[in-house]
């Protein structure tokens, strides 16, 4: 699934990223604790979440994930969007729940970047 | 010619201010644009990223300030973390996962989960934790950087 195809499915807005709309995504990691998005997401996720200060883009910088939605109508922190910017990381905003949000693009063939915890201690 | 293995080929000093969210990551992105830089493996980079934001978010969560002494050596990577703050009182047990002292304010913004130390340890290949509680906490990692 491309960005483009993404920020259509969720019906997002586009904060940062325009020019990356064409970028591929396959997999995805839903969560508003940091901790637990530093302990299980896999390089080259998609990040879906409801946190929005600057950590959420450090926490992206830190596991090369590919970019951020902003679940439940959240919008990020001024400071968030210039981190993001720098950083070029992508970050979208829409108004699903996190639950819509990852039920419609789960069924469009985004899959977790994991699909159990078990499956983080194998690696 | 033999290779001296405690040779450093890089040593690099950083402070770390305590409380100061805005720019929390910083360092961790410093260091590890150095680790690109001088062309570690991607594995190496990943491991040493997460290893140096988690200390870096608890010398900002519960330090006042803290120091990153990054030494690169031809086998390894040690990061020393020095921080002046509350300590940890038992070590063992916030080595727990999902163990925590964090206020509600470190929780909403996403961390304080009892996560942190737990992933330095599965990201690193040496962990010394040592701490004065009232005084600070020193924690030293250490990452081999051949397969």
């Amino acid at each position: 699934m491309t960005f483009r195809e993404l920020a259509g499915i969720l019906d997002a807005e586009v904060v940062v990223g325009h020019d990356c709309m064409d970028v591929e995504i396959k997999n995805a990691f839903a969560s508003d604790l940091l901790s637990d998005v530093l302990a299980f997401a896999r390089e080259g996720a998609l990040l879906i979440t409801g946190i929005t200060n600057p950590q959420v883009v450090r926490t992206t910088e830190m596991l090369e994930l590919l970019g951020i939605v902003f679940v439940r109508g959240k919008k990020p922190d001024e400071d968030t969007v210039k981190l993001a910017r720098t950083k070029k990381i992508p970050l979208f905003c829409t108004r699903y729940i996190m639950f819509e949000a990852c039920g419609r693009l789960f069924s469009n063939g985004l899959v977790g970047c994991i699909t159990r915890v078990d499956d983080a201690a194998k690696l | 010619m033999q290779q001296n293995y405690d040779e450093p080929l890089l040593k690099q000093d950083f402070t770390v201010q305590g409380g100061d969210f805005i720019h929390a990551g910083e360092v961790s992105s410093k260091i590890k644009s150095i680790l690109k830089e001088i062309g570690m493996s991607h594995e190496v980079i990943r491991r040493a990223s997460i290893a140096t934001y988690e200390a870096e978010m608890n010398v900002v969560c519960y330090a006042q300030r803290g120091k990153f002494y990054l030494t690169i050596t031809p086998d390894r990577l040690s990061i020393i973390v020095e921080d002046e703050g509350q300590g940890i009182e038992n070590i063992a047990l916030a080595m727990k996962e999902g163990y925590s002292t964090s206020s509600s304010a470190i929780k909403e913004m996403g961390f304080g989960a009892g996560m942190g130390l737990p992933n330095i340890k599965k990201n690193t290949d040496e962990l010394l934790i040592s701490s004065v509680l009232g005084e600070g906490t020193r924690v030293a990692m250490v990452i081999f950087t051949k397969p």
